[in-house]
């Protein structure tokens, strides 16, 4: 303190102005200082009064999220209220492939504490390849009560794994159905993309699974029900903290079906072995009661994303269970095609009932042997014999003097070589052969050579039992041609009305009643005194068929098809169709047993067992037995 | 009042400034309400952090009590000091998140940068209160040496923060002890042109830092998160606020180190432009009491030290303020008073114990 009071005087005054000098710069920095807080408050009326909108919608972004809650799958039944497919809640062990740094590492120890199979891994890593990294992929479905414990237990060893209660989809059926019921699936990239050009996609934020084949696919609309949202509030991690708003989701509507589940198990089975389809229609509404394509598969193995074994076995299987015999598969119809040329023969009146032909057992066209099937002939064969007996030499002749393109366009009036637009997709349109579809697939005209063939369901003819089913209910309905639907209706389940699938009449072929009576009383006549008479020897009730057979093979000229020489494969298809009862027809039916001979034999004790169930009720012990 | 009771109170009060320690003390309130809806209603923390304010008082009233010409003599020890061990740092130093900042001595290991922040204007102001007869422009470079230095060296730890803060306390010394205007302009010319050249040896998370700040939305994941996070925080606080222990960006955690660097962010959101304008007013009370004290100083030496620890508590809370806003670049600088830790509640409370000091030894100075 001395240094300061050593001079004063000059001094004081000395630092009397240095003091005012120091005010001065201490009042500049005044004005710096408060400037800079003004500017502070500038920024605080910008932010908080003007902008305040602007970052309130900001903060409140921040704060919600909003969540989709899927809704419940619309569950199918048959027309008895059985469960054809149907949702349960189970728990599933789901990984976040993004929040795992080593995926095999964490699988390798999950499998100390729940079971996972070599066959879950495989399916694992297919689900990885066609998935996003942040999205929660399953490893383990369907976990007991005991692994979900243990699993919770060791929780906290598996961050990005997470157990979770969903619903799932199960076909309790199981292959019987897998062709007309179908199957959902994860939906892939292609969905979406088709989901977001309908507008749809937003109803499917939330949901993992989309319909893919069958009725799933066709009325995935219905089944699939309204998204509901929820507004949460969570915190900077993305935890949910609480939940401010929730809009609950609408379950999907149910679909009744037409469809019979024990007719349809009674015509599944009916073909014990063998392989082949059957389609039964309701000829009065064009109902569909049974929809059989066996072998089937196990749709429920495609509900989580297959395993690349096990698509590669159904994939690669001689049986092709994939295909969908009863839509999709296109046969010959052999000589269940001859009731309808008749039928086109009165139409443009080119034949008279009685009108009948002499039977060599053969037919000569431009230097061509066209055999019957029974050596020597029929003798004299009449339109109802014809039919009876199953002659093919009165065909021969009857095409020829029809013509390929009079016998095309009657035969398009039955839905032949067209889609009958069932309810489900992936149908076949077959092949109704005609001077202009030669033209178009070949760029070749027809030869009447050709035509010779086609009169008893051979040569380019190719038709799915669907359309046979359908041209046999058709028939049966005097005429009236229904569009074929599974579906009876739509059931919503909150309101519980039901939206019908109106049977709407497709067309009236304007048939003559004499000449349907004549068809109709010929085929009675099949199953009475005919080619599957044995086969209907002791029924009931009074019903119309006819036997067919479709060659897989061609058969070279002069030569005798002969079974036991064939391989398996390449045995003839066996078919029938049917009608019941005669007077008032409930049902008409095609069946189709693949490589199993003659038609009368394996194909009409099929449809017998059939016809038994519906109209007496009747359940068979076993299958069908072939008629020998 | 008993005389030995009376004699205790006086002992106690009698450096003690009622006004300052008046807007300490709510400055201090306010800061551990806001602390408490920060941490989520943490008592643990928030009590630990009402003991570091009674540590702190503790300090300030020991230093109203220490007279102003005993700091004048700890001046160049302390300073020689605080270089030594910026070395020592700059050699040995440990480093931590990337920063050579810290020191290891024996036990424990401390951040010297922090004692340089009242040494440096402690040294200038003594530098300046020698030369005080004959000011000449010499000084004046030297004192700018003596700043220049230090300052250097922190900002190579790297930590361009305290190293600017440091560089501002001692400006404002320089500033206040006279320097000639031409000079200011000629520095202020120069170092506008020199811009491009600090850019260039910016480092790199530096140089983000200053990009993020014009555009945060460049990198609203990264460096530019706090930023946006704190200021929709402010803006969405609005003119009354969402109201204590309510605001969404505070509770849902969406505002990084709200407890500490960010708690305004939590203060602005809760209690929005009322609650700003209240706090600058509680500020302004503070700095201008401590203005007051530092126009009526007795001595070139006082004066300078207590102006430099004026701004440079100014210069904490308008940093810390505007970086929240979002008009400045994140710089880890603490609200003072406000937010939590022990050191910075500290370092400023022995700041106003200093200026408590200035102001109440006077009179027996000149007596």
């Amino acid at each position: 303190m001395s240094d300061l009071s050593i001079n004063p005087g000059i001094e004081i005054r000395d630092s009397e102005r240095e003091l005012q000098r120091f005010r001065g710069r201490l009042a500049i920095l005044g004005i710096f200082l408060l400037s800079l807080f003004g500017l502070l408050l500038l920024r605080f009326f910008y932010l908080q009064v003007i902008q305040h909108g602007h970052y309130s919608t900001l903060a409140e972004a921040n704060r919600i999220s909003i969540q989709p809650i899927a809704p419940h799958r619309g569950i199918i039944v048959d027309r008895n209220g059985v469960q054809l497919a149907h949702n349960y809640s189970a728990y599933t062990l789901e990984i976040t492939p993004s929040k795992v740094p080593d995926l095999n590492a964490t699988i390798d120890e999950l499998a100390e504490v729940v079971e996972i199979t070599p066959r879950d891994r495989r399916r694992f890593r297919k689900l990885l390849e066609e998935s996003k990294r942040f999205e929660s992929l399953p490893i383990r479905t369907r976990l007991s009560d005991e692994e979900i414990s243990r699993f919770a237990a060791h929780r906290y060893r598996f961050p990005g794994v997470e157990a979770k209660a969903r619903l799932f989809r199960q076909y309790p059926q199981g292959e019987m159905f897998s062709h007309v019921v179908g199957h959902i699936g994860r939906i892939n990239q292609k969905e979406v993309e088709k989901l977001e050009s309908e507008d749809r996609l937003a109803n499917y934020r939330g949901s993992d699974y989309i319909g893919k084949t069958g009725l799933e696919q066709s009325y995935e609309k219905f089944l699939h029900g309204t998204t509901g949202v929820e507004e949460v509030e969570v915190d900077s991690g993305g935890r949910a903290v609480r939940t401010l708003s929730r809009t609950p989701p609408v379950s999907g509507n149910n679909l009744v079906l037409n469809l019979d589940a024990k007719l349809q198990e009674i015509a599944y089975n009916a073909f014990g072995e063998r392989r082949g389809a059957l389609v039964a229609i309701d000829p009065t509404t064009g109902g569909v009661l049974a929809f059989v394509s066996k072998p089937g598969f196990d749709p429920n193995l495609f509900v989580d994303g297959i395993d690349p074994q096990s698509w590669g076995e159904l994939n690669g299987s001689i049986d092709k269970p994939l295909l969908n015999r009863a839509a999709a598969g296109t046969y010959p119809p052999g000589s269940t095609f001859k009731p309808f040329m008749a039928l086109a023969a009165l139409f443009y009146g080119k034949r008279t009932p009685q009108q009948a032909i002499s039977d060599p057992g053969f037919y000569m066209f431009g230097g061509h042997r066209f055999r019957d099937d029974k050596v020597g002939g029929h003798g004299m064969v009449d339109m109802y014999k014809s039919i009876v007996v199953s002659c093919d030499t009165y065909y021969y002749v009857l095409a020829n003097d029809l013509g390929i393109d009079p016998i095309s366009r009657f035969m398009a009036m039955f839905g032949f070589g067209s889609r009958t637009g069932i309810d489900i997709g992936g149908e076949s349109a077959g092949i109704l052969p005609s001077s202009e579809w030669k033209m178009r697939r070949f760029k070749q005209k027809w030869y009447p050579g050709e035509t010779i063939s086609v009169g008893i369901g051979q040569g380019y003819n190719s038709y799915t039992p669907l359309q046979l089913a359908s041209a046999m209910a058709t028939l049966a309905n005097d005429g009236v041609m229904f569009r074929p639907h599974i579906v009876n209706y739509v059931e919503d389940i909150r309101t519980l009305e039901k939206s019908l699938i109106e049977p709407k009449p497709l067309r009236d072929l304007a048939l003559k009643p004499e000449h349907l009576k004549v068809i109709k009383d010929s085929l009675i006549g099949v199953n009475k005194e005919g080619t599957s008479a044995r086969v209907f020897a002791d029924a009931p009730y009074v019903s119309g068929g006819k036997t067919g057979t479709a060659q897989v093979i061609a058969i070279k000229q002069n030569e005798k098809y002969v079974e036991s020489r064939v391989a398996e494969r390449h045995r003839d298809h066996a078919l029938f169709i049917a009608y019941a009862p005669a007077d008032k027809p409930t049902i008409a039916l095609a069946v189709i047993a693949e490589n199993s001979g003659f038609g009368a034999r394996a194909a009409a004790p099929v449809a017998r067992q059939v016809l038994d169930y519906y109209l007496l009720g009747k359940v068979p012990r076993k299958p069908a037995e072939t008629d020998d | 009042m008993p005389p030995a009771l009376r004699r205790l109170v006086l002992f106690l009060t009698r450096h003690i400034d009622g006004m300052l320690l008046s807007a300490i003390l709510l400055l201090m309130f306010t800061g551990l309400l806001v602390l408490l809806s920060a941490s989520n209603g943490n008592l643990v923390r928030t009590s630990g952090q009402l003991g570091n304010m009674l540590v702190a008082l503790g300090v300030m009233w020991l230093f109203a009590n220490i007279p102003p010409h005993y700091l004048q003599r700890l001046a160049l020890p302390v300073f020689t000091l605080g270089c030594a061990l910026l070395i020592g740092v700059a050699l040995f130093g440990e480093i931590v998140n990337g920063a050579r900042r810290w020191l290891h001595i024996g036990v424990t290991r401390i951040q010297p940068s922090e004692l340089m922040k009242i040494a440096l204007p402690l040294m200038l102001a003594w530098y300046f209160n020698r030369n005080e007869a004959s000011l000449k422009l010499r000084n004046y470079v030297i004192a700018a040496l003596m700043l220049v230095a230090p300052v250097a060296l922190i900002a190579r730890q790297p930590d361009l923060g305290t190293a600017i803060l440091i560089m501002a306390s001692g400006c404002y010394v320089i500033f206040l002890a006279g320097l000639p205007w031409r000079i200011i302009i000629a520095l202020g010319v120069a170092g506008l042109t020199s811009l491009p050249f600090l850019w260039s040896v910016m480092h790199d998370y530096q140089r983000q830092r200053v990009l993020t700040l014009l555009d945060p939305t460049t990198d609203p994941l990264g460096s530019g998160y706090h930023t946006i996070q704190s200021t929709i925080a402010v803006g969405s606080g609005g003119i009354l606020g969402k109201g204590w222990m309510n605001g969404t960006q505070t509770h849902l955690d969406f505002i990084p180190e709200r407890t500490t660097d960010f708690i305004f962010a939590v203060y602005a959101e809760e209690f929005g432009l009322l609650g700003n304008a209240i706090l600058l007013v509680l500020f302004l009370l503070l700095i201008a009491r401590a203005m007051v004290i530092t126009a009526n100083a007795p001595t070139l030496f006082t004066r300078l030290l207590a102006g430099a620890i004026t701004m440079t508590f100014f210069t904490y809370a308008f940093v810390n303020m505007g970086m929240v806003s979002g008009i400045l670049p994140v710089v880890g600088v603490p609200l003072p008073l406000i937010s939590y830790g022990g050191t910075s509640l500290v370092s400023i409370c022995l700041g106003f114990g200093i200026l408590m000091s200035i102001n109440t030894h006077k009179k027996l100075v000149q007596t």
